[in-house]
């Protein structure tokens, strides 16, 4: 008797641990289909530049700097690479600059424009904004912002900025609007109550926000290639010395784009989430 | 201060910053595209439509996205759906997962590089299990099929965690009530997912479709690193209209024509995964 009434709840549980299985594979698989091509490019950049270019590959890197080092004395890397981390940061500077107040404003007043401001902001995001780089193009050369950092900087940040601002504002939403009123009552200046009450707790994810416009500038390929010659950044020097630069190069110039990517989004991933779902509405 | 004119005061700034590097040269591009030496004229666009390459660029383009995007979105469901059941080791998996996020499109392309080169570790693999004596040449003038392929799996590789992201952002938002409503009902696992969380799921479905449609009309960096010339899209043409070709004027044509196929594609989803206000969670 009591067989037959156990039989389902056995089945049941089988069914169960059968499906956390089928979950635990599923989860690996796609970790490794996300990290394994990582793992390659990353044995690339730690193997020699002969063994780079020979086959067959193995498969563990031998942990030879000779690709790293080719790539670092090639003449324009280390110029490219100060270039990339000097637009960043200036872009990092700009949108938290021009969007954190912006989000602040979204986030604490009512007021007529409103609206009109949103929409502006999440129209940037149904066009491909690189290609605003090919007018801009003029308009620097005409206002010499032509193949300087800040120029670059400024296209990267209609880049970041609708982030910053999105951002920015869902972060002050999350803060109760009590305590800055609470810090009114006590005496202070709406400009005190925000630095020393709201700034504080808001500044963990400002500063994730300044990350994330740090590297889309760092990972920007097709607006720093179309407006910097001289002042190429890291990306723009990849791109056009795609043709003639031996593998290892390549390899190596891939991986010094990708480590540090790696180390952003860690810094970043517990407001990722946070991050994507305010863009949603 | 004034309380009515700070919300202006504080988004004066980004909106001046819109309109200076978004707004006009969004007009200058479509001024550019219209024009030549100043009168005005449709001879860009019949320079464009001309040029040999022009039908295969936009045949690769529109099939890049038309493959791309729905085994991205396939993806990018399974992703957060295996996320949302971990029970230990999510915020691992979603670290994991979200890491192309940071990922330049261009650093993509060299990674998948380093899989698909002749001497690459594809060929590796194929010649040590005796698939291949000698290694092929995957990216090679005459192989656009597999040049073709390995921009896809780059793309698919690279651009599926933005989607993910969202998706899961949006299945935070869905009651755990509905669920365990519809398991007292005894729907199974594949019935909650078609009945509940898709449906529930379309504010984060359009919006991760839109976004990443438009990426999917910005292919560059990675079908350069992988194709060169071989496989011509959109974007890589409009940079050689500006600088191969040096005319800027087509450059702004083509550039045009990417905006306005997205904003196409963009006003399209918006009409088809409409969510009625009313039904909004």
């Amino acid at each position: 008797m009591s067989a037959v009434a156990e039989a389902p709840v056995a089945a049941t549980a089988d069914a169960r641990k059968a499906g956390d299985w089928l979950l635990v594979a599923t989860t690996i698989l796609l970790c490794v289909w996300v990290l394994l091509p990582i793992y390659l490019l990353l044995v690339n950049a730690l193997s020699s530049p002969d063994e780079v270019t020979g086959f067959p590959k193995r498969f563990f890197p031998s942990f030879d700097l000779g690709s790293l080092s080719f790539f670092i004395n090639f003449a324009g890397v280390a110029r490219a690479l100060w270039n990339s981390v000097l637009v960043a940061t200036l872009t990092m500077v700009l949108s938290i600059g021009f969007g954190a107040p912006a989000g602040y404003a979204l986030s604490r007043f009512d007021f007529p424009g409103k609206g009109t401001f949103r929409f502006l902001v999440l129209m940037t995001r149904a066009f491909p904004l690189p290609l605003l780089a090919l007018p801009l193009a003029v308009m620097f050369i005409r206002t010499g912002l032509d193949d300087t950092a800040i120029g670059l900087a400024l296209v990267h940040t209609t880049l970041a900025l609708p982030f910053a601002v999105l951002i920015t504002f869902s972060l002050f939403s999350g803060i109760p609007v009590e305590l800055e009123e609470a810090a009114w009552t006590l005496g202070c200046t709406r400009w005190q109550a925000f630095r020393k009450v709201i700034l504080p707790l808001a500044l963990p994810g400002i500063a994730a926000s300044a990350v994330f416009a740090f590297t889309i500038s760092w990972n920007e390929v097709f607006a720093a290639a179309v407006l910097t010659i001289e002042n190429r950044t890291l990306t723009a020097f990849l791109l056009q010395s795609l043709g003639e630069s031996p593998l290892y190069l390549k390899f190596a110039g891939g991986a010094a784009l990708v480590v540090p990517a790696l180390l952003f989004i860690f810094a970043v991933r517990k407001y990722l989430f946070a991050m994507w779902g305010i863009a949603n509405r | 201060m004034n309380s009515k004119a700070l919300p202006y005061l504080l988004l004066m700034p980004a909106t001046l910053f819109l309109c200076v590097f978004f707004l006009y040269p969004f007009a200058l591009v479509a001024f550019e595209a219209v024009t030549r030496d100043g009168a005005f004229t449709l001879d860009n666009f019949r320079t464009m439509a001309g040029s040999w390459k022009f039908p295969v660029t936009v045949r690769n383009t529109l099939l890049l996205a038309a493959i791309v995007v729905p085994i991205q979105l396939a993806m990018a469901l399974l992703m957060a759906s295996v996320v949302s059941q971990l029970e230990s080791g999510r915020s691992a998996a979603l670290y994991i997962f979200a890491i192309p996020l940071g990922i330049s499109d261009l650093a993509a392309g060299l990674i998948w590089l380093a899989i698909f080169d002749q001497s690459g570790f594809l060929n590796t693999l194929l010649s040590s299990l005796g698939v291949v004596d000698r290694p092929i040449m995957f990216l090679g003038y005459q192989s656009k099929l597999t040049i073709f392929v390995a921009v896809a799996l780059a793309e698919i590789w690279r651009a599926t965690a933005i989607m993910m992201v969202i998706l899961v952002a949006g299945m935070g938002l869905i009651p755990k009530e509905y669920h365990e409503a519809a398991e007292v009902f005894g729907a199974g696992p594949w019935k909650r997912f078609v009945c509940i969380t898709l449906p529930l799921l379309r504010p984060s479905l359009q919006t991760a479709i839109i976004l990443r449609v438009i990426l999917a009309f910005e292919v560059f960096a990675v079908v350069a690193a992988l194709g060169g010339t071989n496989l011509p899209v959109l974007m890589g043409e409009t940079y050689n209209w500006q600088f191969t070709l040096q005319d800027r004027n087509v450059a702004a044509a083509s550039a045009l024509l990417i905006l306005a196929i997205s904003i196409g594609f963009t006003l399209f989803f918006l009409r088809v995964l409409r969510v009625p206000k009313e039904a909004r969670i």
